[in-house]
């Protein structure tokens, strides 16, 4: 017993134990039993094997196909919101002009939505965009001419709701991102860009940007990775899973729906499958491309 | 590992004095006026929902939230409803504070101590371990929902709290900035160490733990909000409304047919509270926590 608590050789194995269970008990055994589930029918416990009889069922699922395109609609639409608003925003915060006090207070008040529950966000969001007129959004349009917007009810404009609010909880975020990457910048860079006669709009485009890559490398994965797998912003939002046409149903959603509304396991499994397959090709492919199989990386 | 969040020293004061004075000073109001503007949009949901605890919760429902508000009918009966009520309110307030509180004693100890094996030592199969480490703190938990509420249900393990706390006990990105800091130990603590005869977990527990305050700090503060936020995990796993925590309770508030909207909202805003008032005193902590994954190794 006394050699082991010493042992500089069976120590690590010790002490990476917890996290080895965790992936077997939490992940691989529950994710391998989801696999098997996906090729049966699964019927009051009573399992039969039915082959790829459910994958063929789901691409023969319109509603499968609205909710892939709702996931990658809004996937797409987040990245285009929440990359380059928040490097502006982070660029304007980053610049030697204006008090640093008036910054922190900007900083902080940007960031204090993330720190909501998606519940609470999602209730104030829904009373926000009630489709009354006396509805904060509606107020907003009213102000410019425009008559009450029907927004949870529409396709589009339900999109924005939940692209608002998105955008409301993560911009502080990935400003906070964008600024420490900016701050990592050498000093440097500027200096000689700008006795190259470069202007501020230039160093941003020719220094800023390119040293901010592996930032914005990091941004994009969450960014992906946060809107195929959106699903709790859009059930707040609806006050459900369920939205007029389907509009706001997505991935995950679908997967709720049939899996743990519906208890159809066999195929709720294989759009998990599917969906698990989907966010694992890009986990890969992001890792490989960021170098992060190379040796010195996972030292 | 920390995060600069002051605006950097001005190295090139010298030359801006030479710019006209005034362009520079007006494009410094227009900054603080956009500034200003940005930050008064992003308070506004939450101002809105502070004005909500003051109205009539039914019209709410019906009229959404605004702040066109006849501020004559602005009343304090909803802050009386809530501490005179005898419903689940504080009770789910409790369970959200036990389960948060076990949930960050449990998830630091747990994955810090993963962290400082991966940290410190050389060992077969570390680096499939890393990998596995860095894939789970991107794969989104939402994958992972349908498998393991089978398993639960399987196990009979339903409705109890432990599973509610047990798959996030080693968790990723927790690991992973441990990982980070420790690196970042001086190697002669734990030569230090063996000399003087401590066993391996005594190196880590009584010489590295210590150093690493700042790190704790940062993580108690990133697990103490997920997990009083978390509401995906309870809700597939909680079934007893005395169970419930915050989130799940106040979801089943917001049912179309609910009678009990005006707690919807001041339960709403009360169950920000907490979290805002420890944003005030450490906000470094929530800014270091919550960038924590972008910092790669």
């Amino acid at each position: 017993m006394k050699k082991v608590l010493y042992s500089q050789r069976l120590a690590p194995y010790f002490f990476i134990l917890p996290f080895v269970l965790t992936l077997l008990v939490f992940w691989l055994v529950p994710v391998g039993r989801s696999v098997v589930m996906s090729f049966q029918e699964v019927l009051y416990g009573q399992t039969t094997f039915i082959g790829t009889a459910n994958y063929e069922r789901l691409g023969r699922d319109p509603i499968f196909w609205k909710a892939v395109y709702n996931s990658m609609r809004y996937m797409l639409l987040t990245l285009l919101l929440l990359i380059p608003i928040p490097m502006v925003l982070a660029a304007i915060v980053n610049s030697k002009l204006g008090s640093s006090r008036l910054k922190n207070i900007f900083k902080a008040s940007l960031f204090v939505p993330a720190l909501t529950s998606v519940v609470v966000a999602g209730i104030v969001f829904r009373l926000m965009f009630s489709e009354t007129p006396s509805g904060l959004m509606n107020e907003v349009v009213g102000f410019f001419g425009f008559g009450p917007v029907r927004w949870l009810r529409e396709d589009l404009t339900g999109l924005v709701a939940l692209l608002a609010l998105a955008v409301w909880r993560w911009a502080g975020v990935n400003m906070m991102y964008f600024l420490a990457g900016m701050q990592a910048i050498p000093h440097d860079y500027y200096e000689a860009a700008s006795l190259d006669g470069a202007s501020k709009v230039q160093q941003f485009f020719h220094v800023t940007l390119p040293n901010l890559k592996p930032t914005m490398v990091y941004v994009t994965t969450i960014s992906v990775y946060g809107g195929l797998a959106m699903f709790l912003e859009s059930f707040m939002l609806y006050a459900g899973n369920n939205s007029p046409n389907n509009q706001g149903l997505t991935i995950v959603g679908y997967l709720y729906r049939k899996g743990i509304q519906e208890n159809d396991l066999g195929f709720a499994s294989a759009v998990g499958v599917v969906l698990l397959v989907l966010i694992l090709a890009i986990n890969l492919t992001q890792l490989t491309a960021t170098g992060t199989f190379k040796k010195e990386s996972v030292r | 590992m920390t995060l600069r969040t002051t605006t950097p020293p001005d190295a090139t004061q010298g030359r801006r004095t030479e710019e006209p004075r005034l362009t520079h000073r007006r494009a410094s109001l227009i900054q603080a006026a956009f500034l200003v503007l940005i930050a008064a949009v992003a308070l506004i949901p939450l101002l809105a929902i502070f004005l909500g605890t003051f109205q009539d919760g039914n019209v709410i429902i019906r009229n959404g939230i605004s702040f066109s508000v006849d501020f004559s009918e602005l009343s304090l009966d909803n802050y009386v409803m809530l501490f005179t009520d005898s419903g689940l309110y504080f009770r789910w307030f409790w369970n959200s504070l036990i389960i948060t509180i076990v949930q960050v004693v449990g998830t630091l100890l747990v994955s810090s101590f993963v962290a400082y094996g991966f940290a410190m030592y050389e060992f077969k199969g570390k680096r499939l371990g890393f990998i596995l480490v860095l894939i789970l703190m991107t794969v989104p938990f939402e994958m992972l929902m349908l498998p393991l509420y089978v398993q639960v249900n399987n196990f009979g393990a339903a409705d109890q709290y432990w599973i509610v706390v047990l798959p996030f006990l080693a968790q990723a990105v927790t690991i992973f900035f441990f990982r980070q800091y420790f690196l970042g130990v001086p190697k002669e603590v734990l030569e230090a160490g063996r000399v003087d005869g401590v066993t391996e977990f005594g190196i880590f527990f009584r010489l590295v733990v210590p150093i690493a305050k700042p790190a704790f700090a940062a993580m108690a503060i990133l697990n103490g909000m997920i997990t009083w936020n978390n509401f995906l995990w309870p809700l597939l796993v909680l079934r007893s409304p005395e169970k419930f925590v915050l989130p799940i309770g106040l979801n089943t508030l917001l049912t179309p047919h609910g009678n009990n909207y005006e707690l919807l909202i001041i339960g709403a805003f009360f169950s920000l509270i907490p979290i805002l008032i420890l944003f005030l005193a450490f906000q470094r902590f929530f800014i270091d926590g919550m960038t924590a994954g972008a910092v790669k190794g």
